[in-house]
């Protein structure tokens, strides 16, 4: 089953002439991890808003989990999706509406009117799964980057999303709190089932998603595997897209007469392809 | 420099003032300022200090903590006291030291600079020992009645929550643009009021634009975990109301009956003897 589908989904900001997104088509499946690619101002964001229905399309349909956003909307539905297709942003200093850890990941459990006892227990998934539970009580402002994102999406599971959208939510973090982040995404997707959308300018992030898809000017350049959208070169150079640093490696090896191969997009692949080369040898 | 400011600074502790409902501390606090300012001699102030000291003692925070909300103010702490002084009425028999400058005019500025440190020390004792939410719930709570007569008290509660969320972020971007600012030739220190307020503008604008931005992405952020207004919103944390609360403020209730009886007692003392 498909989690989230547009159907020629087409979006423009009020007073602008130009749609921001053009008749967009593209689905996603449950308990997938895909990565949304594209140079800046080529609607990635905007599409993340559509599928959390922060905005909604003028014209066709976004439909997550079953429910058409726009229908969602007339009916009192929107709370539904927000719910299910929860989003983690860019900058970890605004996200947080409460000083403390705690008092934070409630946030979103107490505006759907959830009761107490049920409270006490999407803390403790929300701080478990995050690994953030000894930060429960701690000052949110003290906390590193990568704590920051943590807690942050500790806040979007206290919710028990079906869909986890983030946008560009490692952008701002060292080397360190990018695995964290990156770490408690994947466990979430292998362990819980959890549906994850990942923005990202980072080559590297891509590489072991089950599917990418990349946009440009508002429009779907590409929908695929990684590997077969690292083979593109073309379209990787129109698209402003640059190669996962292995593969980079892997084409210059190619070039300077070490026969790695094509297709390598992780350092373990070139690991090891280097190693069977070594031995033969 | 600006972010280690400690108002709004929870000290994390399990003291019993810690345990108290925020509604009490808020009252007990009101009540205090409340006594400070009756107070009209040094006898009022000491039985003041006493309950301070009292409150410090019971929540564990360190007095160190406590202290530093005053070096905070210290600058308005001695403008007032040296406007004490110069503008001080002497009455006859005052002893003049020199100049203006008398006795009775330094003891009475001592007097209100202690009460502005009192105030103070009080004040942050309740931030010190209440977490921003609580604080906020207890206030929430206490001016429910408001929202009778559509005052928006949830709202407020929730502006004041995030305010105090942001102190901290903000305080640390205007360090840093200070200092980029600085980098690029940017002179603070130097020069006359005008010139020097002047220099605060291309420090003002980017915080200004930034707190925008900010607000507009924790907007959406809040949106996308489903915030809708107080209408159908739950509290995970309920305010109890304990006995213990109910002693507090008995025995506030006693350092305001005290501070008055200093007064009175002030005031009976030429005519009783
Ligand atoms: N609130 C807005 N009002 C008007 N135009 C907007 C608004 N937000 C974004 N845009 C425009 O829409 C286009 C797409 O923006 P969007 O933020 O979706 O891009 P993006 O792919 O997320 O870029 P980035 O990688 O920089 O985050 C841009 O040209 C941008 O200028
Ligand atoms: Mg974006």
């Amino acid at each position: 089953m498909n989690a989230i589908e547009f159907t020629n989904a087409t979006y423009r900001y009020p007073g602008d002439d130009a749609p921001v997104l053009n008749s967009l088509s593209f689905s996603i499946r449950q308990g997938s991890f895909s990565v949304v690619l594209g140079r800046n101002g080529s609607g990635k964001s905007t599409a993340a808003k559509l599928i959390n229905a922060l905005i909604l399309p003028n014209e066709g349909n976004v439909v997550v989990l079953g429910k058409d956003t726009v229908r969602a909307a007339d009916g009192d539905l929107l709370f539904e999706i927000r719910k299910s297709a929860g989003m983690v942003f860019q900058n970890p200093d605004n996200q947080q509406i409460a000083s403390i850890v705690e008092d934070d990941v409630v946030f979103g459990p107490e505006n759907v009117g959830m009761p107490r006892e049920e409270i006490a227990e999407r803390i403790a998934f929300a701080l478990e799964a995050t690994g953030t539970e000894q930060f429960r009580h701690a000052q949110v402002s003290r906390l590193s980057g990568g704590q920051k994102q943590r807690v942050a999406i500790a806040g979007v599971l206290a919710l028990r999303p079906e869909i986890v959208i983030l946008d560009e939510s490692t952008s701002m973090l060292d080397p360190k709190g990018r695995r964290e982040v990156l770490d408690v995404i994947r466990k979430l997707q292998k362990e819980h089932g959890i549906t994850v959308i990942d923005i990202t300018h980072y080559m590297d992030e891509a590489t072991d998603a089950d599917e990418a898809f990349v946009l440009r000017n508002g429009e779907l350049a590409f929908a695929g595997t990684p590997k077969e959208l690292f083979a593109r070169t073309d379209l990787l150079r129109a698209c402003g897209l640059e190669l996962p640093r292995a593969a980079e490696l892997a084409k210059k090896l190619n070039e300077n007469g070490v026969p790695v191969g094509d297709g390598i997009l992780t350092t373990e692949e070139l690991t090891e392809k280097l190693c069977e080369l070594l031995q033969t040898d | 420099m600006l972010s280690d400011m400690t108002f709004g600074q929870y000290y994390p502790s399990e003291s019993p003032v810690h345990r108290m409902d925020p509604r009490a501390k808020l009252l007990l606090l009101i009540v205090y300022i409340v006594a400070v300012f009756l107070a009209k001699n040094f006898y009022g102030l000491a039985v003041c200090l006493i309950f301070l000291l009292l409150a410090i003692a019971f929540s564990r925070v360190p007095v160190r903590s406590v202290l530093k909300s005053v070096k905070g103010i210290v600058i308005l702490i001695l403008f007032t006291f040296v406007l004490n002084v110069l503008f001080y009425t002497p009455k006859e028999g005052d002893v003049v030291l020199f100049w203006r400058v008398t006795v009775q005019g330094l003891v009475s500025a001592s007097f209100f600079a202690l009460r502005i440190i009192f105030l103070v020390m009080g004040s942050s004792v309740l931030t010190l020992t209440t977490t921003p939410v609580s604080l906020t719930d207890g206030l929430e709570s206490l001016l429910a009645p408001l929202a009778l007569i559509r005052f928006p008290v949830h709202d407020l509660a929730l502006i004041m929550s995030i305010a105090l969320r942001m102190i901290p972020t903000l305080a640390e971007e205007t360090d840093r643009i200070i200092r980029a600012q600085k980098a690029r030739g940017a002179d603070f220190e130097s020069g006359n009021l005008v010139s020097r307020a002047k220099a605060l503008v291309p420090v003002l604008v980017p915080l200004l634009v930034s707190a925008f931005r900010r607000a507009n992405e924790l907007g959406d952020a809040m949106d996308a975990r489903c915030y809708a207004g107080s209408s159908k919103r739950t509290k995970y944390k309920k305010l109890k109301f304990s006995y213990r609360d109910l002693l507090a403020l008995l025995v506030t209730g006693a350092l305001l009956a005290g501070v008055i009886l200093c007064n009175v007692y002030a005031y009976l003392l030429p005519v009783l003897y």
